[in-house]
């Protein structure tokens, strides 16, 4: 849990915002280093690996958020 | 009398017998009656093995009469024919449910590829592409809708092959056809069967042309377009839709700007339904969810049309992202 160099809080934020907030906040973690984004929006949850598909981003994992929301994972690679 | 010409002039545009024609109120209702009718003649028990990117008709008529067995598809929504043979063999499964193609991305499902185990039959919801491209082989019921071959709303077609265990899984109707119930729309079947006729008449013209017309919004999208995902296969589909995912946009708003500009387009972002929840099929496929649209063409498109399109959509999507600062 200690990895994530940076957590996003986008709770209550309707798709695409997540998606932009990730986009948005990339360049403030380092190459080689984990960003997380936090959303309830249930498309998050397939535009986050297509995301990082599309941007050539490692799609990391999707874990849970102290609070049981959705955590979205990914690593910066460029 | 006139209901049988119709039947006969449907039957003969899909090559099928007449007597496996049966005209219902809509495409959903033959949908409904086709899944549930082989759940009904099946000694096997309940659960229908279906593809994770069945139209909502097939989910609800499988969630209402049975239980569910969702076989994923790959990144251009075909199923994964392996996983759905593997259902099949189930000892409880009793029905298997392929679409002929998809009715969002447009990629045409092996639906003649599918090799079932003996009491096994296969629905297949041909909603999507019939009249368009011919019907695949191998099912024992199939369901289409007029609409959606350019005829009238309101009429739909159920096709129960000949020698099928299917049973009707409503109350009996004491009537002609007993696979349906309540009169007949008889003068919108006539319009349905005529458009039919038409539409089959000259498919192959229309086909090469909209695949022509496809290709060319393929290509121009993804080429001048930044950060979009052109979903389906780009070979094995309809030839008359497409569709594309942009980053970092609003489902709603594009929709919206395309309208305002003149071109009708559909959508299956979550920002665009009232659940909030994006399409089953994009999901299902793992591809870009949002900012995604459908665009179908109408029969007499032209590639002056598609040219405007392609035209007008890179600065439409750039004014959207420039609105959230991307």
């Amino acid at each position: 849990m200690n990895d994530i160099a940076l957590e996003l809080d986008c709770r209550g934020m309707p798709c695409p915002r997540p998606v932009i907030e990730l986009a948005r906040n990339l360049a403030s973690v380092a190459v080689g280093d984990l960003l997380a984004v936090v959303a309830e929006d249930p498309a998050a949850r397939v535009d986050v690996p297509a995301w990082c598909r599309m941007r050539g981003q490692e799609w990391v994992r999707e874990d849970t958020a102290a609070d049981g929301v959705a955590r979205y994972v990914v690593r910066r690679l460029a | 009398m006139i209901l049988d010409n119709a039947r006969e002039a449907t039957a003969e545009a899909l090559q099928v017998r007449p007597d496996e024609v049966t005209f219902t109120p809509t495409g959903t209702h033959a949908v409904h009656l086709g899944v549930l009718g082989l759940l009904r003649g099946s000694r096997r028990g309940d659960l229908v093995a279906h593809s994770a990117v069945e139209h909502s008709a097939v989910h609800h008529a499988v969630r209402w009469g049975g239980r569910g067995d969702s076989v994923g598809v790959d990144r251009t929504g075909r199923v994964d024919l392996a996983a759905l043979h593997t259902a099949a063999e189930r000892d409880d499964c009793a029905v298997v449910a392929l679409q002929s193609a998809n009715h969002e991305v447009g990629t045409v499902q092996p639906v003649g590829e599918v090799d079932l185990p003996a009491g096994v039959p296969l629905f297949t919801d041909a909603c999507a592409s019939m009249g368009r491209v011919p019907l695949p082989r191998g099912w024992a019921a199939a369901a289409g809708s007029a609409h959606k071959w350019g005829g009238p709303a309101g009429v739909g077609v159920l096709l129960v092959r000949k020698g099928s265990r299917w049973r009707n899984p409503f109350p009996d109707d004491d009537r002609i056809d007993e696979r349906t119930t309540g009169f007949e729309n008889v003068p919108a079947i006539l319009a349905a069967a005529a458009s039919l006729q038409a539409v089959v008449a000259e498919r192959e013209t229309t086909s090469a042309r909209h695949r022509e017309l496809i290709d060319v919004v393929r290509s121009r999208v993804a080429a001048e377009v930044p950060d979009v995902d052109v979903v389906g296969d780009p070979d094995s589909r309809l030839p008359h839709l497409v569709t594309f995912s942009c980053l970092y946009v609003d489902g709603e708003a594009i929709v919206t700007e395309l309208d305002r500009l003149g071109f009708g387009v559909a959508s299956g972002s979550a920002c665009t339904a009232s659940t909030l929840t994006p399409s089953h099929v994009l999901e299902a496929m793992g591809v870009l969810t949002h900012g995604n649209v459908r665009l179908s063409l109408q029969d007499d498109a032209t590639r002056a049309d598609v040219d405007a399109f392609c035209d007008a959509l890179p600065e439409v999507v750039r004014s959207i992202r420039a609105r959230v600062g991307m």
